[in-house]
């Protein structure tokens, strides 16, 4: 057999360009993060600027999504929302990952009392999910996208660490850890060196999975006023303001519900695709 | 097996006194004074000292905590700043709309997902289970409140079957409140069915690939009994889990939906609360809601016993 010889990056790339789960939902993802990046620099019309005479409009081929009871542009509307959804979610990933993923090796690498006392903290994050979280944080610093960041990057924090906990546990019965520590190597600088390097892939799958949630948890945080707040637009917000606008103007209601389902079924298929590129093993148990 | 329930029940009631502690010092550090808030900026001193020591706020935090938490346990959850009745009263007269809600999801969700999740398990690979799968993934990606949504619009609004929102009460009959409970538990149910559906179909394909489902099925029995007989309850602990975990968020979920359908549930409670700063409110909700989601973990733990006898047996060693 001809061994590979393609560098690791471009091995990846053509595996994962052939995944049509993979695919789809990259190329979703790509355009999602394009518009809000685009959405700094340029937006079809201002978000800011109100239009009473030309409200609730709909869609055209001035406005593509329609007007708001504002008379502001729906597609500009989405593509700034789309920023904040990013930021809220993305954020909120990387605290669970950042403190859920040192969590989990920590606990895997002590074991004994410390293991059952970290996953004992971790069960009693998990009876708060993020809504309540987000009830309890807005009841005492008031409503905003920081507390929304905070609630759901709390419930993430479990999820992470409790998949960190099992992936180190089973990599540290293998005999490369072993040879490790026969080695003379401490705990810490095997899980440095060895332990996250060998769970990034799960790590990085979970990540689009929470991700994808996270966009969910942002926009009900919003609909219910405990999210991003106005004049500021997010997806949450403008379906809540569409609630009492359905019978004259559903256009307000079907185009930020679709932009959420769209992103979140990219990053789904995204996610899909990521775990059966990077663990083939995994994919077929699944299947 | 004993010592295992033994050891499952101190750490639940472990998790709910430190998660009381959690919820309890979160509002402990809100910004402003209560009293002072309640009664508004013209308030004098002195009425807000004489609500103050109304409200027990002028007492050690430890002793409110204690207070809060031995009246909480004799069903005492303390008097409502603003409507002045017990939080006790208040919760029950909610959880009456909150919890059939959350029953009725759950309740549809578990039957779609099961039957749907065995029926493309048992046809893999099928244009079926691919159709199932496709299915599923837009289900999951769907927001529930936006279905909640579409849902008034096409069947409130457009066709007219339903009231678009609000709650008539239990004494206007059974059916007339399941009826203003229909769509809010279809929204909240039919996202979690994607979820569940998914997780049945792969715990039984797992279930299929084990080596007694092949010895069942060269002793003879039929395709169907096998499925329904030994594989279908040797998949159900991933299933169990999941409509563990769904209730717990359906609980919680709730709070989202009866926004929509303007329900008067926990969840507006909770709302109400917040904006009127009825922090005694908004601390026993809160605290009644983990401690539900604490004893449903719990609750699954022990259905595992139920489920795999190889369990019992393990944990009576």
């Amino acid at each position: 057999m001809t061994p590979d010889l393609a560098p690791p990056a471009q091995h990846f790339w053509s595996r994962a360009l052939a995944n049509r789960s993979f695919f789809v939902g990259f190329i979703i993802t790509a355009v999602v993060v394009m518009m809000a990046a685009v959405s700094y620099v340029w937006t079809p019309f201002d978000v800011t600027e109100l239009n009473i005479a030309g409200k609730l409009k709909a869609p055209s081929t001035l406005h593509w999504f329609g007007t708001d009871h504002f008379g502001r542009d729906i597609f500009s509307m989405i593509m700034v929302g789309a920023r904040n959804s990013i930021a809220v979610a993305l954020v909120a990933v990387i605290i669970g990952i950042g403190i859920g993923v040192p969590v989990g090796c920590w606990a895997a690498a002590r074991g004994g009392f410390l293991d059952e006392a970290l996953m004992r903290g971790n069960d009693i994050i998990f009876a708060f999910p993020a809504l309540l979280s987000a009830v309890m944080i807005t009841a005492v610093f008031g409503p905003g996208a920081i507390n929304a960041i905070i609630a759901i990057g709390i419930f993430n924090i479990p999820v992470f660490a409790r998949l960190a906990r099992g992936a180190a546990l089973a990599l540290w019965t293998r005999e490369f850890i072993l040879a490790a520590r026969v080695a003379g190597k401490g705990r810490a600088l095997i899980t440095a060196e060895h332990i996250v390097p060998n769970m990034a892939n799960l790590i990085i799958v979970q990540g689009t999975v929470a991700f994808a949630l996270g966009i969910i948890q942002e926009a009900g945080l919003a609909y219910v006023g405990l999210g991003t707040q106005p004049p500021f637009p997010s997806w949450g917000k403008m379906l809540n303001e569409a609630q009492t606008m359905m019978s004259f103007a559903p256009h307000m209601a079907i185009v930020p519900g679709l932009a959420i389902v769209i992103t979140v079924l990219g990053l789904n298929l995204l996610g899909d695709g990521l775990r059966d590129v990077l663990d083939p093993h995994l994919s077929r148990e699944r299947t | 097996m004993t010592l295992v329930l033994t050891r499952k029940l101190l750490w639940a009631i472990v998790t709910l006194i430190v998660a009381s502690v959690v919820v309890f010092l979160a509002l402990e550090i809100v910004p402003g004074d209560p009293a002072q808030v309640m009664l508004g900026i013209n308030a004098t001193d002195e009425a807000v000292e004489a609500l103050r020591r109304s409200l027990g706020l002028n007492r050690p935090p430890l002793e409110r905590y204690l207070s809060w938490i031995s009246g909480m346990i004799v069903g005492d959850f303390g008097k409502s700043y603003t409507y002045s009745v017990p939080v006790w009263e208040l919760f029950i007269d909610r959880v009456t709309v909150s919890l059939p809600l959350a029953l009725l999801s759950l309740f549809i969700s578990a039957a779609i997902a099961i039957p749907v999740g065995v029926y493309a398990a048992a046809r893999r690979g099928s244009a079926a289970d691919t159709g199932i799968m496709a299915i599923s993934q837009l289900g999951i990606a769907v927001p529930n409140f936006w279905l909640a949504l579409l849902l008034v619009y096409v069947m409130a609004i457009w066709l007219q079957l339903v009231p678009a929102g609000g709650f008539p009460g239990w004494e206007a009959g059974v059916l007339n409140g399941l009826q203003s409970l229909l769509l809010p538990a279809i929204a909240l149910g039919l996202p979690q069915a994607a979820i569940l559906s998914r997780v049945t179909r792969s715990a039984l394909l797992e279930t299929l690939g084990e080596d007694y489902i092949r010895t069942a099925r060269a002793k003879g029995l039929s395709r169907r009994a096998t499925l329904w007989k030994h594989a279908l309850r040797n998949s159900m602990i991933p299933v169990v889990t999941i409509i563990g975990l769904q209730f717990a968020y359906l609980l919680a979920g709730t709070i989202i939906i009866e926004n929509v359908f303007y329900l008067p549930g926990l969840g507006r409670l909770v709302f109400q609360a917040i904006s009127l700063r009825d922090l005694i409110v908004v601390e026993s909700i809160v605290m009644i809601l983990v401690a539900t989601i604490i004893i449903i973990n719990l609750l699954v733990d022990l259905a595992y016993f139920w489920i795999d006898p190889r369990l019992r047996r393990r944990g009576a060693r």
